[in-house]
């Protein structure tokens, strides 16, 4: 306890020595090791006990975690690392590597800069590793990588030397690659050489690394590593080359400090004048700038209640400091300053830039708010997702009286998780939640019974469908309820290309005109639409190619609400809406504003866009899946039955030695109890990972009967609407 | 109401005897809208009343104006159970009334004058093509009123307009866009002030026009509180309007027209108190 008391000290001390600081994540595929080796990163800087690490999973200390054996929260941890006789200050959060918490990953790049990417050496790299690489590389993230599991290689594979050489250079070459493909601007500085360091090799279990810089200093070498394991004597190879010792060194050495990252990092984060005050606080790091501090974590804790958890990239926070909470044009006060010592947190009299901070008392900011001493700063960039909402579950109290609880459970739970969203039906009395899985929906309800104390129903898994058009629709007039207002719109197919510019933020509205216009030519909208463009949302856009009507710009955010409205549920089946172009082509305005006020032009530029949809052969789209099973020889059949039974398709048959790997592609609908089917069919020797592969057109023969499958369960007359229905 | 004034003289150019009479004798159903006036429950006309009293339903709407008095006065004034229609019964379900009235005698009841309201003309188009007879039983309009309560002559108003809620941080530019093409000829405008949510007052409709005013507005209006009833109007400079205390809506404004005739400069004079510069823009 003394140990860790002095650690607190020594912590508050480099807090504001920011040369000094590593802001780092560990991200990894599934079971690759990040929790056991941050475990044992924290246990070699002192901070928990080496008996524990490893074994209990210090870091994985919900309860939930511990039952399932993986990790579902990122959890943030500081210790500090003494390095040719200067201590260091990392910060560390470790992120889970399961798809359906991939949103935790995500939000923990924006708060580091630099990641250790772990790859267990039998596996090699995993979908999941690219996923997770990818999303630090968007975010301007250093990578240095840690082949881990070495171990494995001599014993279960039993490897030569040459072997397990030959693997190592196959995992590197594969994540150079990657990197190249991805941020090829980077790749002369970021590629990942043994020589110079930025990679080690080891065994987190058993706690020992290697890498060439280290075999300098220790002389213990890949001979010495592979005679150590044959030998069975790991023991004593862990402490000739400790793994914290040549981690962390590594990190040092390769990942920059908070002073050199955010001088290359906040135009990527950031949109606002770089030579604005804010901006060049945010460059320099600068502890005397405006508070500019992201959040991207909400934790609950029993006693403190919601604790926000972020980056400070300028200005210092103190018990008191008042901010501003951008998305919300909230203030809230920070009651308490501090950081994690995994569970612990410790709280400080004040925090400077270059940080990972907790603070408690900023009750309106949710993973992703912007917070700021200063009220028109502009808020960092939206932190994207790169996977959606696919699978969904009716929610609701066992006990009716107890809604207003689920409701307001329902609210923090979607605060702390942007990717989980709520829909409360107030007319129906009908709660969904969706996620990023079966897992993720299922880890949510159950931290709804243990950690709230409520009892739920919940219905089986269910997909949201997309509606879509897949033609040309007429010209559709909608009329206001009062008949004085008309919207002449059509709808068609908007081309891929412009929804994946407007999604990756490569596009946005508020961007230059004429540089949002040809970028939108170049991606496939005509001149004239390009010209006209007026929104994107969730998936699809409007345009405007009316020419001088009067009164038309004050009334256009209210003509956008009813396109909101109509893409947030169509008109097949109430499902959202996706991929749609929508043209207004012409319209007539009451003269006064009261008579085309949202009561009269949101119905009708609702209705129109339906009755437009119904007559442009409207279809659903549905969320897919690639699926990777690894399974011994003889299984194979086993497999590829399960997954041709449920609408699959077989890409790709990988073999190696004795296991064969199989990637394919299925319908997340069919998908529903494969966990179980899947162990059945091969004896539980599958191992297996799914990754969302975007949406397809549910085939037409199937169409009606999900359209209809959809309806009855919301409730709604069971045929597809006419376009009559909405123009009549 | 631009709209209104063109339907009413399709009307009379293709007259359709039977479609203004009232109940006549042997019909059965139909839909008869009965102006209420502008004050309370006694300013129903006679015609109105009798109507009222033959009807087998009736109805009554407040969306688009309002009077003093309460529904359960106007029950016991006329006698008759009246039930109260949405915006959405007369627009998005008007279809319904249509179909009651194909088989019942419906009056509906409108204050001021029942035509002058966007809405209605819709219905009575409506009721056209479905066949359903339609009878119009017209009273005073605030749109009258204003001429006899500030002395302005009637011939020299322009375009009407409604001053609305801004919708977010949007103010519709179209009162100051009319009031603009009306000095262009040197008419007054009348400015209806918006009801919903809320009855919309004089000082609220200065300070939200102020938003989109590049200058225009810095000239004579008068400020009309309560016409037909315990009126009061004021004439002053726009945004001196904000200062007083018109009491309880509902309110509207002329904005005055470059200049005034003499007579009616006379009739502010000995009614609206207006200060003394108001006598530089007499013609
Ligand atoms: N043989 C061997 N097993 C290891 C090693 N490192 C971790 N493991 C085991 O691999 C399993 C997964 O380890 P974790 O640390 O939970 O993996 P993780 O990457 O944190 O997993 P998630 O957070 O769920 O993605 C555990 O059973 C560990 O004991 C290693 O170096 N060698
Ligand atoms: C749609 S208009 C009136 C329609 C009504 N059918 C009529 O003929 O009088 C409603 C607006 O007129 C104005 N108004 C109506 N009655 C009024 C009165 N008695 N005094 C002042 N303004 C009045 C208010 O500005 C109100 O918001
Ligand atoms: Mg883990």
């Amino acid at each position: 306890m003394t140990r860790a008391k002095k650690m607190v000290d020594r912590i508050k001390e480099l807090m504001h020595q920011p040369d000094r600081i590593r802001n780092m994540g560990i991200v990894a595929h599934i079971d690759h090791g990040k929790t056991t080796l941050s475990d044992n990163l924290l246990a070699g800087a002192g901070m928990i006990s080496e008996e524990l690490a490893g074994r209990q999973l210090y870091l994985d200390f919900d309860s939930q975690e511990q039952e399932r054996g993986i990790t579902i929260n990122s959890a943030s941890v500081s210790m500090v690392h003494e390095y040719k006789g200067e201590d260091y200050l990392i910060n560390l959060i470790d992120t889970p590597g399961h798809v359906d918490f991939g949103g935790e990953v995500t939000r923990a790049m924006r708060a580091v800069d630099g990641v250790i990417v772990v790859v267990d050496a039998v596996e090699g790299i995993m979908p999941q590793t690219e996923t997770v690489l990818r999303q630090a590389l968007k975010e301007n993230v250093k990578p240095v990588l840690f082949v881990n599991k070495v171990d494995r290689l001599i014993r279960e594979l039993e490897v030569t030397p040459e072997e397990m050489q030959k693997r190592f250079v196959k995992v590197i070459s594969d994540v150079n690659k990657f990197i190249k493909a991805v941020n090829p601007q980077k790749y002369e500085e970021w590629k990942l050489d043994v020589t110079n360091g930025s990679v080690a090799f080891g065994s987190a279990l058993y706690n020992w690394a290697v890498s060439v810089p280290s075999m300098q200093e220790t002389g213990v070498g890949f001979k010495e590593v592979y005679d150590y394991l044959k030998a069975d004597n790991s023991k004593e190879l862990a402490k000739k080359s400790p793994l914290f010792k040549v981690v962390l060194d590594m990190v040092i050495r390769h990942l920059p400090s908070p002073i050199e990252a955010q001088k290359r990092r906040i135009s990527t984060i950031w949109r606002g004048d770089l030579e604005s005050d804010v901006g060049k606080a945010m460059l320099n790091c600068d502890p005397k700038g405006p508070v500019a501090l992201m959040i991207t974590k909400i934790v609950t804790d029993p006693h403190a209640g919601e604790i926000a958890v972020g980056r400070l990239f300028s200005g210092t926070l103190k018990a008191g400091t008042e901010l501003h909470i951008l998305d919300k044009k909230a203030k809230n006060r920070a009651q308490t300053v501090g950081l994690f010592m995994g569970p612990r947190r410790v709280e400080v009299d004040e925090i400077p830039a270059g940080n990972i901070v907790a603070i408690v008392g900023l009750k309106d900011a949710s993973a992703g708010s912007t917070c700021s001493t200063s009220e028109d700063m502009e808020p960092f960039e939206s932190i994207k997702h790169y996977s959606e909402p696919v699978v969904t579950m009716a929610i609701e109290a066992k006990n009716p009286r107890d809604l207003p609880k689920l409701i307001e459970v329902l609210r923090k739970l979607a605060k702390e998780d942007p990717t989980l969203q709520v829909t409360l039906n107030e007319e129906t009395g009908e709660h969904l939640i969706s996620g990023m899985g079966e897992l993720h929906l299922e880890v949510k309800v159950e931290r709804i019974r243990r950690d709230f104390g409520l009892e739920v129903n919940t219905s089986p898994p269910i997909v949201v469908f997309r509606e879509t058009v897949t033609t040309v629709s007429p010209s559709v007039e909608g009329k206001s309820p009062n008949k004085h207002n008309r919207f002449y719109i059509v709808v068609e197919p908007c081309p891929e290309e412009v929804i994946r510019r407007f999604k990756e933020g490569e596009i946005d509205m508020r961007m230059d005109k004429k540089e949002r216009r040809r970028l939108l030519q170049e991606a496939g909208l005509p001149g004239e639409e390009a010209a006209g463009i007026q929104e994107y949302f969730e998936g699809n856009i409007f345009v405007d190619v009316t020419k001088g009507i009067q009164y038309l710009n004050e009334t256009m955010e209210l003509i956008l609400e009813g396109f909101r409205e109509a893409m947030q549920a169509g008109p097949v089946a109430r499902e959202p809406v996706h991929g749609l172009k929508v043209k207004l082509v012409d319209c007539k305005l009451h003269e006064d504003a009261v008579h085309r006020g949202p009561a009269q032009v949101i119905p009708a530029v609702r209705s129109a866009i339906f009755a437009a949809m119904l007559q442009a052969r409207p279809a659903l789209l549905e969320p897919m899946q690639k699926v990777y099973i690894t399974v011994p020889q003889e299984m194979m059949g086993a497999v590829t039955r399960e997954i041709q039974g449920r609408r699959g398709q077989i890409l790709e048959i990988e073999s190696e030695g004795d296991a064969v790997t199989v990637i394919a592609k299925a319908p997340v609908k069919e998908m529903f109890g494969f966990a179980g089917a899947i162990r059945g069919a091969t004896s539980g020797k599958a191992i297996w990972s799914v990754e969302f592969a975007g949406f397809e057109q549910v085939p037409q023969n199937l169409f009606e009967q999900f359209v209809m499958e959809v309806r009855q369960r919301k409730g709604l007359k069971l045929e597809i609407p006419k376009p009559e229905d909405f123009i009549g | 109401m631009k709209f209104i004034i063109i339907y009413l003289q399709n009307l009379t150019l293709k007259p359709s005897k039977k479609f203004f009479e009232l109940v006549p004798n042997g019909i059965t159903s139909m839909i008869t809208f009965v102006g209420l006036g502008l004050r309370d429950s006694r300013d129903i006309t006679l015609k109105g009343l009798e109507a009222v009293k033959k009807a087998d339903r009736v109805y009554a709407e407040f969306y688009t104006s309002r009077l003093s008095a309460g529904i359960e006065e106007l029950e016991k004034e006329f006698g008759r159970k009246i039930e109260v229609l949405e915006r959405k019964d007369l627009e998005e379900e008007s279809w319904k009334i249509v179909n009651e009235g194909a088989e019942k005698n419906v009056v509906i009841l409108v204050p001021g004058d029942p035509m002058i309201a966007t809405t209605h003309a819709s219905i009575v188009i409506e009721a056209k093509k479905r066949g359903v007879k339609v009878g119009i039983i017209h009273n005073a309009s605030i749109i009258s009123a204003v001429a006899g309560i500030t002395g302005l002559h009637i011939y020299r108003f322009g375009k009407t307009a409604t001053v609305s809620y801004p919708y977010g941080d949007t103010v519709s530019r179209t009162p100051l866009d009319v009031i603009k093409q009306n000095l262009s000829i040197n008419a007054h405008t009348l400015l209806l002030l918006d009801l919903n949510p809320e009855p919309m007052t004089i000082p609220e409709a200065v300070t939200i026009l102020k938003r989109v005013d590049d200058g225009t507005l810095n000239h004579f209006a008068v400020g009309i509180a309560r016409a037909g009833g315990d009126s009061f109007i004021v004439c002053d400079n726009f945004y001196r309007l904000k200062n007083y205390d018109f009491g309880e809506p509902l309110h509207s404004i002329v904005f005055l027209g470059k200049t005034l005739h003499i007579t009616e400069y006379e009739f502010l004079r000995e009614f609206a108190s207006p200060p003394d510069n108001l006598a530089e823009i007499v013609e």
